[in-house]
């Protein structure tokens, strides 16, 4: 089965609040080697005006990757997961995450063009905090070769 | 100390590092991020779907490479946007390392905005792992 085109344009409801904790950012910040206090210590988060420890830049992916799943693990949605490609990433940040965080993602699917035997599928997350105020846009894409490509 | 921004110039150099990563780097970053695609730590998986082996997930190289941004910036908290394409995989030899360079020089300077964009150049073995690799700070 070929990829949905369909699904195009097509935008879920906000995911079930996700609580940033603070021992996984610290666990997060040290699997991608970032070791400044602000993602460790509190008090160093603290003093730089932080509530708490802060997420590094790419944390966020972990929040929409389980938005994201909601079309990638849909059958529907028709994506083989074996011959999906992560092509691209963004991350916009409006505030940085915090330990503590209780955060919502509502997933666009911004695109999905064919060419060539390949299919490019474009997502947004778009984060947001407890209060509804927008906290990261995450963009990305998938390359998903095509049957016999 | 955070970088004043009347200080700085395009071209500039904010630093290099190097990162060496193992099996056991992509194991810890399987479980810290929940991605969990075999391709990143299973041999028999990755040669199934057409790869020279074991690589290391694009996102490890991509939240590897930011914190040269962060440190620099003071304040990886500064770090207002980041966005990569993922050119070329990272293969991961076992036993062994994957070395991986990394150096960032200042792309633009936006004074109205105040912010300051720094380009990245990631590479592994001499190849370019990493297009368009830009981090935009608000220092």
């Amino acid at each position: 089965m070929g990829i949905n085109l369909e699904y195009a344009g097509r935008s879920y409801p906000a995911t079930a609040p996700y609580t940033v904790g603070r021992e996984h950012l610290r666990d997060f910040a040290s699997a991608v080697g970032a070791e400044h206090l602000v993602h460790h210590d509190v008090d160093a988060a603290r003093s730089l005006g932080y509530p708490d420890v802060i997420a590094p830049p790419t944390f966020a992916v972990v929040i929409a990757q389980r938005a994201e799943a909601q079309l990638v693990e849909d059958p529907e949605a028709g994506i083989d997961f074996s011959r999906v490609v992560h092509a691209d990433e963004r991350f916009t940040h409006h505030r940085p995450i915090h330990a503590g965080d209780q955060l919502s993602t509502v997933l666009h699917v911004d695109g999905i063009v064919e060419r060539a035997g390949l299919a490019m599928v474009t997502t947004r997350c778009e984060i947001s905090a407890a209060d509804g105020a927008p906290v990261s846009t995450v963009r990305s894409t998938l390359a998903v070769r095509g049957e016999g490509a | 100390m955070s970088p004043v921004l009347a200080d700085l110039e395009v071209g500039q150099l904010i630093g290099e590092r190097t990162v060496e990563l193992d099996r056991r780097a992509l194991v810890r970053y399987a479980g810290a991020s929940g991605d969990l695609n075999p391709i990143h730590w299973n041999e028999r998986v990755a040669a199934e779907v057409g790869l020279p082996g074991v690589i290391a997930h694009g996102m490890l190289t991509m939240g590897t490479a930011v914190g040269l941004v962060g440190d620099w910036a003071g304040d990886p908290g500064k770090v207002v946007d980041y966005g990569v394409r993922f050119t070329r995989p990272v293969p991961v030899p076992d036993p062994g390392v994957a070395t991986v360079e990394i150096s960032g020089v200042i792309g633009a300077i936006d004074a109205e905005q105040a912010t300051v964009r720094i380009d990245l150049t990631v590479t592994c073995d001499g190849t370019r792992v990493l297009g368009k690799a830009q981090a935009l700070v608000r220092p």
